[in-house]
């Protein structure tokens, strides 16, 4: 059965520290407001909602205890929608409407919202801990690294000079800035009411449009003491002995920023739509996860995509554009030298160096950005991938109906 | 075996205080086995169940307070535990940690009177006691050493340890198998108080009728982990962080402190009779394990037993020597003036003129000033030392020396003419070593009119530091000679491995062969990156490009064109010798000259591109895996090679000479362990497979062909008969 997706709504990104304008909301707030957005602009019973998947990258404390079903009460939604969240690291948001879209797909749901949230300025990044870097045997067992070294280490092994990162990282700036310019998120990003009704935010604000290679060049690589001080490198090159050393060419301005937003995708069969009078504007028609090496981490969305194009029956070419989330430059710019993808048809509108990277919600998040792209440029198919920690990665393909 | 050792007494004072006296029949030291075991739950059994006894004291009969397990009875049954049934196993190494458990749960008061040394699990029976009351001398001291050993405390020393005085604060003291003084012990919380020695008793009895307690803070309800447990955010990065740093220090060779690190985190999330199991079974894993085995034989028994004269001929009173001729003050000199100096030995340093015999002297000066001004050493002392170092080109003030070391250049005539001097004016009995790294002995005795008193003293640099002295016996070499040289090494506390006269003895021909392959390599097509990172994480100090370039191209090339010259007949180039030859010719000499196979600059050294231009990489590259087997096998099948043609009079030299002297990693336990370890039939079957994948000189011997078809082993119980 069909899952289309009727409709996405995003917040803006807000800094993800204390002076950031979606500091003062709390977690389910913000995470409810994408919700709220959806049930008014499309005027359904929000009792019709079968299941609200939610990613959530730090499920603890204010974000925990399964933020998804307070986040429905909060956006005034019937009592009687159940919500789930779910942690697949980076992929969370993408993997929520993966979900949301199997149970429609399977017929166990008609209508589904697939959502995301994170307030990295609340609940900081690495709050619910976990095995992998704390339990000493699978830290040796994975050779656990942090992610900024699996990125320079990503670029060593291919390498990616540090001005092309920052080349791309420049990019990623201009395209996001020219994108607000024109007006091309307007039909997607909704601004942040506080409880009395205060707008809080109404645009991305961590978009520097004067950002070049030269500015970018300034700047200190951040993982240059880690690596060498704390053991890192030598871990890396545990499992990648054929390098000489790691080169440390990722910093805070070639890597994704840290962001409180959130965003949410309403998504249902032929017959909801018809029953609640949504237009479908794309079809999902595959999506997929895979495992990959977990020191390098990073390298997961290529063989996802793959798979997922062989899901769908497609080949690189068919699909018109891609969307991949900016962990770091390095990322996109393995991916696109590894399955031919060229610079203008990724991340047309910049992505998560220039807008930030809220964990839990930019797969949510990106897969509107890609399909009101679409619409804009009347094209048929897209990617959305992201890369995610522990080594994996998750991909979607969608085609406009 | 039913037969009962009283290895604790046990009486009982008028005051209701039983004093519990170890005090193991027969041995010097107090050591820990089953009939300790036996003995300690029979005393603890009685303090429970006799109505009379208030309390106990735990002390010991003998100098030291318990040295631990008794690695000698242990490294016996090394083989044969690995292949008893699961349940068993577990019984067996849980069986300390439930007799000190039983007495922390006895329900009366326990105090340690811990009146010397208390090691390994005689400070976990210490830490099983309530109360801890350390005698005030500089001979008692604490500590967890296993982890040196490959091993863990796993009588509930990674869990009373942390519930005591936190996990980080814990993690030295295990982790590294940290000491500690009475006076940093209780600075640490290790002990609760100390007393003088012949108070140490009263102190305790005092304690028991006064304040006592019989239940352990983590027993307690409501107790809280010091400092919070694994979790705590306090202490989380002691693990995110400290994993990582560990994995890149022990490059995941070592599994004894990975696997306290995982007793930490379990342990300090469960309640202790949990976290016991749990260690338990992380002490099963490490004990089971190759490396433990081979780390006890090693550098436990095997050190032991050459420090107390393996090779010792019998029957030879043991001499002290008064007065050492030191021959040589270039660094090496003046390192072995220094500890011969710092071990009470007079010491005449000579060289050519007095202003080179006083720089020898001033690398003493140096060294001690370094460790005057770190408060290590008082300024008298270290005037004392350095009086006893007589710098002088004189010969003649050696007519009353006992022993003469020579360490002038390395080169036959330069040492003849030094030999013929020193057979001008010595003692008749005095012995005359040489200190040569390479050259035959038997060889440089023609120079001598005494060879009967001529012996090669390989000392490896720093002289200072470094621990081993390998001891060559020339053809002519005296028996008396031999036991004269041994008493000195031990004099310097030293660990000598002796080894018969042959090109490169053993240590040099035994790294040598590491070098050369590894140079080798390149010339294969090999990509250096590779060569060196495998090399380091097969567990190699440095890179073996990298000690090349340290140890100066030039040298090796000059070294090489001389050996070539004296041996005319047996000299066989090293694959080594092509790449070193055009990297010489280049310009290249090494790292004194910022140039070699790597090139130097202000941030680091950075391997030299040029060297892919020499010697392109190959576009398939070998597996890791392989390389690193590569680098731990040549070495491995050298030591074998060597001890095939009778260089080598026991594997207790190879694996020792290997770890002390030249950097074999010591998580092997040296070349024969590691063959042990392996298993002979399957160390053959993967030499041969080394050998298909890159060449014939990683073939294993006919020696090894040979124990593999007869079962045969280096250690243990099938060991082969040698001698």
């Amino acid at each position: 059965m069909d899952a289309f997706i009727f409709d996405h709504v995003r917040t803006p990104r807000a800094r993800g520290k204390a002076d950031g304008s979606l500091h003062e909301v709390t977690p389910v707030w913000l995470a409810s407001r994408p919700l709220a957005a959806l049930a008014e602009r499309n005027q359904f019973d929000t009792a019709a909602v079968e299941e609200v998947v939610m990613g959530c990258v730090s499920p603890v404390g204010e974000q925990g205890g399964n933020i998804a079903r307070m986040a429905v009460l909060a956006a005034g939604w019937d009592q009687a929608v159940p919500g789930i969240s779910v942690d697949r690291a980076c992929g969370s948001g993408l993997e929520a409407v993966a979900i949301a879209a199997g149970k429609v797909m399977s017929g166990q749901a008609d209508l589904a919202v697939g959502a995301g949230v994170e307030s990295m300025s609340r609940v900081p990044m690495g709050s619910s801990g976990g095995a992998w870097a704390q339990d000493p045997a699978m830290s040796a067992r994975t050779r656990f690294v942090m992610q900024g070294i699996s990125a320079d280490l990503l670029a060593s092994l291919y390498g990616q000079a540090r001005h092309d990162l920052d080349a791309y990282a420049a990019a990623s700036h201009r395209r996001a800035a020219r994108a607000w310019s024109e007006g091309r998120f307007a039909r997607s990003v909704v601004p942040v009411k506080d409880f009395v009704g205060l707008t809080l935010i109404e645009r991305d604000e961590t978009i520097r449009p004067e950002t070049t290679v030269e500015s970018l060049a300034a700047l200190k690589p951040a993982f240059t003491e880690m690596g060498q001080k704390y053991g890192y490198d030598s871990v890396a090159l545990q499992r990648y002995p054929q390098l000489p050393r790691i080169e440390h060419v990722h910093h805070a301005g070639n890597s994704s920023g840290i962001v409180d937003g959130a965003g949410a995708v309403l998504l249902g069969n032929p017959a909801a739509a018809a029953k609640h009078g949504l237009k479908p504007r794309a079809r999902i028609r595959s999506f997929a996860a895979i495992g990959s090496e977990p020191t390098l981490m990073l390298d997961g969305p290529a063989a996802a995509a793959r798979r997922a194009l062989g899901r769908a029956g497609m080949k690189p070419a068919d699909v018109d554009l891609w969307e991949l989330n900016e962990a770091f430059s390095t990322v996109v710019l393995t991916f696109m030298s590894v399955m031919g993808v060229a610079h203008d048809r990724i991340n047309v509108n910049g992505g998560a160096i220039a807008m930030g990277h809220p964990l839990g919600a930019s797969g949510a998040m990106i897969l509107g950005t890609v399909l009101d792209e679409l619409e804009r440029t009347n094209q048929a198919t897209a990617l959305v991938s992201l890369c995610v920690a522990a080594g994996m990665g998750t991909a979607m393909v969608i085609e406009r109906v | 075996m039913n037969m009962k050792i009283e290895v604790v007494r046990c009486e009982v004072g008028a005051d209701g205080i039983a004093l519990l006296t170890i005090d193991y029949p027969g041995k010097s030291m107090n050591v820990i086995d089953q009939a300790f075991m036996d003995s300690l739950q029979g005393c603890i059994d009685r303090v429970r169940d006799d109505p009379a006894i208030k309390g106990a004291v735990v002390t010991s009969g003998k100098e030291a307070f318990v040295a631990g397990a008794d690695l000698m009875a242990m490294e016996q049954n090394l083989d044969r535990t690995a292949d008893d049934p699961l349940p068993v196993l577990f019984e067996k190494y849980g069986s300390l940690s439930r007799v000190f458990r039983n007495l922390e749960t006895c329900g009366k008061p326990v105090v340690a009177a811990i009146n010397g040394t208390a090691m390994g699990g005689g400070f976990e029976l210490a830490l099983a006691c309530h109360r801890r009351v350390l005698a005030d001398t500089p001979a008692a001291v604490v500590g967890l050493p296993e982890v040196k050993l490959g091993l863990l405390p796993g009588a509930g020393g990674t869990q009373r340890l942390p519930r005591l005085i936190g996990i980080q604060a814990a993690m030295p003291y295990l982790m590294e198998g940290r000491h500690a003084s009475p006076e940093q012990a209780l600075k640490a919380g290790l002990v609760h108080e100390l007393a003088p020695p012949a108070e140490l008793i009263a102190r305790a009895r005092r304690w028991l009728l006064e304040t006592p307690t019989a239940v352990q803070p983590w027993d307690e309800k409501g107790f809280r982990f010091p400092g919070g447990n694994a979790l705590d955010p306090r202490v989380a990065p002691a693990f995110v962080v400290g994993n990582t740093m560990l994995q890149a220090s022990t490059q995941q060779n070592l599994p004894a402190p990975q696997a306290i690190q995982s007793c930490l985190y379990e342990g300090s999330l469960l309640p202790l009779e949990k976290a016991l199991r749990v260690e338990t079974k992380y002490l099963m894993t490490v004990a089971c394990g190759p490396v433990s085995r081979g780390m006890i034989r090693t550098l436990f028994v095997s050190k032991g037993k050459a420090e107390k004269g393996l090779h010792r001929p019998a029957g030879l009173p043991p001499l002290q020597s008064r007065k050492l001729g030191m021959i040589g003050a270039g660094m090496m000199g003046g390192g072995i003036a220094l500890v011969a100096a710092q071990r009470g030995v007079e010491v005449v340093l000579i060289d050519r003129d007095q202003a080179a015999a006083e720089r020898g002297k001033a690398y003493a000066e140096k060294a001690l000033g370094k460790q005057v001004e770190r408060g290590r050493m008082a300024a008298d002392e270290r005037d004392a030392i350095l009086a006893r170092i007589r710098p002088t080109a004189d010969y003649e003030l050696l007519r009353d020396a006992d022993m003469v070391v020579e360490a002038v250049f390395e080169d036959r005539a330069v040492k003849a003419e030094v030999t013929r001097r020193l057979d001008a004016v010595l003692p008749e009995d005095c012995v005359l070593a040489t200190n040569t790294s390479a050259l035959p002995i038997t060889l440089l005795a023609q120079a001598t009119t005494r060879p009967g008193r001529f012996i090669g003293l390989h000392f490896f640099s720093p002289a200072d530091k470094m621990p081993l002295v390998e001891v060559i016996r020339g053809k002519a070499t005296s028996d008396a000679t031999l036991a004269r040289a041994l008493d000195f090494v031990g004099q310097l506390k030293k660990t000598p491995i002796v080894v018969n006269d042959a090109r490169g003895f053993f240590t040099s021909r035994f790294i040598g062969a590491f070098v050369d392959d590894s140079i080798g390599m390149v010339a294969e097509g090999i990509n250096p990156a590779l060569i060196e990172n495998c090399a380091r994480q097969a567990g190699m100090p440095v890179g073996p490009l990298a000690i090349t370039d340290e140890l100066s191209i030039e040298l090796a090339v000059h070294a090489g064109e001389s050996q070539a010259q004296t041996f005319p007949d047996s000299y066989r180039p090293g694959r080594s010798v092509p790449v070193l030859r055009r990297l010489f010719e280049l310009g290249r000499m090494g790292r004194k000259i910022g140039k070699g196979f790597y090139d130097y600059g202000e941030s680091g050294k950075t391997l030299w591109p040029g060297l892919a231009d020499l010697y392109p990489p190959a576009t398939v590259q070998p597996d890791p895996h392989d390389l690193k087997q590569r680098v731990l096998y040549v070495q491995a099948v050298e030591a074998a090679r060597a001890m095939e043609e009778g260089v080598l009079l026991s594997p207790a030299d190879g694996d020792l000479g290997s770890i002390l002297g030249v950097g074999y990693p010591a998580y092997t336990g040296g070349p024969f362990c590691f063959i042990d370890g392996v298993g002979v039939p399957a160390f053959v079957a993967e030499a041969d497979r080394l050998g298909d994948l890159f060449g014939e000189h990683l073939r294993p011997p006919q020696l090894l062909r040979d124990m593999a078809a007869h079962g045969e082993t280096f250690y243990g119980a099938t060991a082969r008969r040698v001698m």
